[in-house]
C-alpha cells in the first residue's frame, strides 16, 4: 500500500471536532436514539467474547465505513432491548447489533 | 493483421462484473448479456454461477460473469470467496477476467472506491461504471468524471443499468481496456491488516472530497420512510402487514393454479392410458414419469409468487429493514433476521422456503435455515392431519366454545414451528457454536424497482428450479413409483398390489422397528408411497387398507381407520408426520441447493430419528393414559 498522507482528513476532523481533546470517549453501543458524533477510535480489543476474532471484527467495521473520522448518529433501535441500531454512517445506513458497536468510541457532539 | 481479427474472433474478452451489494451490479449484467445467460453452480460450493455473452458492435465476442456482490477482496462468505478467487485466477477451471467492471451505486461511492483501489492494487485491468447516474444527477450530485478517472487511474463510465444509458460506452471502454493493456499482471494479493484497510479507505475518502460535491437537493425519502418502517411499534406492525400479505399470496394465491396444474397432469394421465396398452409401460408413464412432472410443475407458482414478492422487497431496499426488525427475534434460535422469510414461506411448502434461503449470506446460517425449515408445517400435512383429527379428535368444544379438533391442529402448528426454532437452536449453539456472524448490513436507499429486472430474476429462479431440482425429484418419483410397483402383484393372490411390491416388503421389514411407536405393518407400508409427498399418505393408506376412492373419499377411510387404530396410534402418527422427512422433493431442493448430498442426508437422519422419538413418546405417553 503506498503511504499516503493524511492532510485532507486531517484538518476536516480537526475543522469539525466540537469537543476539546480531552473529553471522554463513548462507545457507540452506549448511545441511544439521536446520539451522535464522530468516530474517534475503532478498537474491538476483547469486544466479543461470543466468537468471531476481534481482529477480524475490527475489519469489517472498518470495512463497512465505521473509520476514524467517521460521522455518526444513531438513527433508530430495535424494538427488544433497543437492539440491534440503525446508524447514519458519512452518508450511509448501516445496522448492526449493540454488542457488535461496542468497539467503536465515539467523541460526542456537545450539542 | 486478419490473423489478429481471426483470434479477435475467437476468443472473447472475458469480463467480471465486481460490486458492492445493491449497486445494480445484475441489472447491468441483464443490460450487458440480455437474454444470454446462463446459471449453474462453481464445483464444489453453493455460489451460483452466472455467466452471459454479447458481441460488440465490430463482432468480437465477450463473455460477462456476474460474481456475488463483495465489500472488500478479504472474502468473508463463500460468496466472496468466489468472487476474490475468480478475480485472482485462482478458481480452479475458470479463466482470469481479461477486465473487471467495478459496479458502483454512484450515490454512495465510499465503500466502492475502496474495492476499485483494491482491484488496481492486484494488477487487474478495471474500469468504474458510475451506475445510477440519474439518481445521482436528481439529487444534485456532482461527480467530476474526468477528475475521478484519474484519480483512481482507471476509466470511469456513467450509466444506468435498468434504461440501458451508457452500456455501449461501457463495452467500448472494456473493449479499448483489453486491447491495450499487457496481459494481466498478477501483483499477487495478501489479506490487508487493518491499518492497510484505514490507509485505503482515507485514500477513498479523499478521492471522494476532491471529485463529488455533496448532493444539493439529498435524497429525503428514505428518511422518511424509515421513521415510519423502521418505527419499534408501526414499523413492526408493517412488517407483519407485509409478511401476512406474502403469506396469503404464496398460500392461497397459488392454490387455483396448482389445482389446475393437477388436474391437468391427472387429464393428461387419463388421457394418455387410455391410448396405451395395459401393462408396466403404462403404469410407468402414466403413474411414473407424467405423475412425477406434474409434482415438480405444481411447486412453480408458489415459487414464482414467493420470488416475486423476494426480489421486490430485495430491490425496494425492504429486505435489509426486515431482517432489522426481527433480527432480535430470529437471534434468540441463533438465526439471522433474514430466516424469517424462509421459515414463514416453509408453511406453505418447504420447497420454496428452501430456495428462499439464497437471501441468507452466511452458509451457517442458510444450512441451519436450511435444516429447520421442512419442519414448519407446510400445507402438504393439512390433508394427514385433517384425515387423522376428524377420524379420531371427538368434534367437541372445550374451553368455553373452543373446537378441541381445532385445538389439536394449532397444537400440531406450534409443535412445528417451535420445533424447528428449538432445533435451530441446537445447531446454532450446540454443533456450530463458534461461529456467531456479526450483524452488520447496509441499509440501502429505498428505489423504485424494475419491473423488467423482476420480472426476468423471478423467471430465472423458475428455470432454475426446473432444470436443477425438477430433475432430482423426477428421478426419486419414477424410484418411489416403482418400489410401489414392482413386482407386480400374482395372478389370484389376495390384497392390494402394493403388498408385493418392493414398497411392501420394506414397510413389512421396518414393521417390527416401527412397532414400538405404535405402527401397525400397513402403516409402515403406507410410509414408502408417503415419501413422493405428504398428502399422498392419504391415498397410500387408502391403497394399503383397499379403501376405494383414494384422496376423495376421506370419510370412508377415516371411519376404516378409526375402526383399525387405536387414538394411540393415531397420536403417534400424527407425531410421526410433524417431524418426519415425509418429502423426497424437500430432499432434492436440498440437495440442489446445498450442492451435495451430504445435507439431505443429515436431513434425512435427524428428522427421521425425530419423528421416531416423538411418535414413541407419544405413543407411550398415550397407552399409559389407557387410549392403547
Amino acid at each position: 500500500m503506498p503511504k499516503a498522507p493524511l492532510p485532507l482528513t486531517m484538518s476536516i476532523s480537526l475543522q469539525n471536532r466540537p469537543a476539546p481533546p480531552d473529553s471522554k470517549l463513548v462507545s457507540l453501543a452506549e448511545g441511544r436514539k439521536g446520539f451522535a458524533g464522530m468516530i474517534a477510535e475503532v478498537s474491538t480489543h476483547g469486544c466479543d467474547k461470543d466468537a468471531l476474532d476481534y481482529r477480524e471484527l475490527e475489519r469489517r467495521l472498518l470495512e463497512m465505513g465505521f473509520v476514524e473520522g467517521a460521522r455518526v448518529e444513531i438513527l433508530h433501535e430495535g424494538f427488544i432491548g433497543r437492539d440491534p441500531i440503525c446508524v447514519r454512517l458519512d452518508d450511509m445506513r448501516v445496522a448492526l447489533r449493540r454488542k457488535e458497536a461496542r468497539g467503536v468510541l465515539v467523541r460526542q457532539d456537545t450539542t | 493483421m486478419n490473423a489478429a481479427i481471426a483470434t479477435q474472433l475467437t476468443t472473447p474478452i472475458r469480463v467480471a462484473l465486481v460490486g458492492n451489494p445493491n449497486s445494480g451490479k445484475t441489472a447491468t449484467f441483464n443490460a450487458l448479456t440480455g437474454a444470454r445467460q446462463k446459471v449453474a453452480n462453481y464445483a464444489g460450493v453453493t455460489v451460483e454461477r452466472k455467466e452471459g455473452q454479447l458481441l460488440c458492435p465490430d463482432g468480437q465476442r465477450m463473455v460477462v460473469i456476474d460474481l456475488p456482490g463483495t465489500y472488500s477482496l478479504r472474502a468473508r462468505s463463500p460468496d466472496e470467496v468466489v468472487t476474490r478467487d475468480a478475480i485472482l485466477g485462482h478458481l480452479a477451471g475458470e479463466v482470469p477476467p481479461d477486465v473487471v467492471i467495478c459496479v458502483a451505486d454512484a450515490t454512495n461511492l465510499r465503500l466502492i472506491l475502496r474495492l476499485a483501489l483494491e482491484l488496481k492494487a492486484v494488477g487487474r485491468p478495471t474500469v468504474l461504471a458510475l451506475n445510477m447516474i440519474d439518481i445521482a444527477e436528481r439529487q444534485g450530485l456532482d461527480i467530476d468524471q474526468t477528475q475521478l478517472s484519474h484519480a483512481l487511474g482507471m476509466p470511469v463510465i456513467a450509466t444506468v443499468a435498468t434504461r440501458k444509458r451508457g452500456v455501449s460506452d461501457l463495452v467500448a471502454a472494456v473493449q479499448k481496456l483489453a486491447q491495450s493493456a499487457d496481459a494481466p499482471k498478477d501483483h499477487g494479493w495478501t489479506e490487508p491488516s487493518a491499518m492497510q484497510v484505514r490507509s485505503l479507505h482515507k485514500q477513498a475518502e479523499r478521492i471522494v472530497k476532491s471529485c463529488v460535491h455533496p448532493p444539493r437537493r439529498p435524497d429525503t425519502w428514505t428518511g422518511r420512510l424509515d421513521d415510519v418502517l423502521l418505527h419499534p411499534v408501526g414499523g413492526v406492525l408493517i412488517l407483519l402487514a407485509v409478511l401476512f400479505v406474502m403469506f396469503q399470496a404464496v398460500f392461497t394465491g397459488a392454490k387455483p393454479v396448482m389445482d389446475l396444474i393437477s388436474e391437468g397432469f391427472g387429464g393428461l394421465s387419463a388421457m394418455v392410458a387410455q391410448i396405451l396398452p395395459e401393462g408396466l409401460l403404462k403404469s410407468l408413464i402414466c403413474n411414473g414419469v407424467i405423475a412425477g412432472v406434474g409434482t415438480v410443475v405444481v411447486f412453480l407458482p408458489q415459487i414464482m409468487i414467493l420470488f416475486l414478492f423476494i426480489i421486490l422487497l430485495e430491490d425496494v431496499g425492504y429486505m435489509a429493514r426486515a431482517a432489522f426488525l426481527l433480527d432480535r427475534i430470529m437471534g434468540g434460535a441463533g438465526l439471522h433476521g433474514r430466516a424469517f422469510i424462509p421459515l414463514l414461506s416453509s408453511f406453505a411448502c418447504a420447497i420454496p422456503g428452501i430456495m428462499a434461503t439464497r437471501v441468507i449470506d452466511n452458509r451457517r446460517d442458510r444450512l441451519t435455515t436450511i435444516m429447520v425449515a421442512p419442519l414448519m408445517t407446510c400445507s402438504a400435512r393439512i390433508p394427514v392431519y385433517t384425515l387423522i383429527i376428524s377420524a379420531f379428535v371427538p368434534a367437541r368444544q372445550v374451553l368455553g366454545g373452543l373446537s378441541l379438533q381445532g385445538l389439536v391442529f394449532f397444537g400440531l402448528y406450534a409443535c412445528g414451528m417451535l420445533s424447528a426454532l428449538a432445533a435451530a437452536w441446537v445447531i446454532r449453539k450446540v454443533f456450530w457454536r463458534s461461529a456467531s456472524e456479526p450483524f452488520l448490513m447496509e441499509l440501502p436507499t429505498y428505489k423504485v424497482p424494475d419491473a423488467a429486472n423482476v420480472i426476468r430474476s423471478v423467471l430465472l429462479r423458475a428455470h432454475i428450479f426446473l432444470k436443477r431440482a425438477g430433475t432430482t425429484i423426477l428421478s426419486m418419483m419414477v424410484l418411489i413409483w416403482f418400489l410401489c410397483t414392482v413386482p407386480g402383484k400374482p395372478a389370484g393372490a389376495a390384497g392390494p398390489a402394493i403388498d408385493y411390491s418392493y414398497a411392501g416388503q420394506i414397510g413389512h421389514f421396518i414393521a417390527p422397528v416401527m412397532a414400538p411407536v405404535g405402527f401397525s405393518w400397513q402403516m409402515a407400508v403406507a410410509l414408502i408411497p408417503g415419501m413422493a409427498a405428504r398428502e399422498v399418505a392419504v391415498g397410500a393408506l387408502g391403497t394399503v387398507y383397499a379403501v376405494s376412492g383414494g384422496e376423495g373419499a376421506a370419510g370412508a377411510l377415516g371411519a376404516h381407520l378409526a375402526h383399525e387404530w387405536s387414538l394411540a396410534s393415531a397420536l403417534a402418527f400424527l407425531a410421526w408426520y410433524v417431524f418426519a422427512p415425509q418429502c423426497a422433493s424437500t430432499l432434492g431442493v436440498v440437495k440442489r441447493e446445498t450442492n451435495s448430498w451430504l445435507w439431505p442426508v443429515v436431513m434425512f437422519t435427524y428428522m427421521t430419528a425425530l419423528a421416531y422419538a416423538g411418535a414413541f413418546v407419544v405413543y407411550r405417553i398415550a397407552v399409559a393414559m389407557g387410549a392403547g
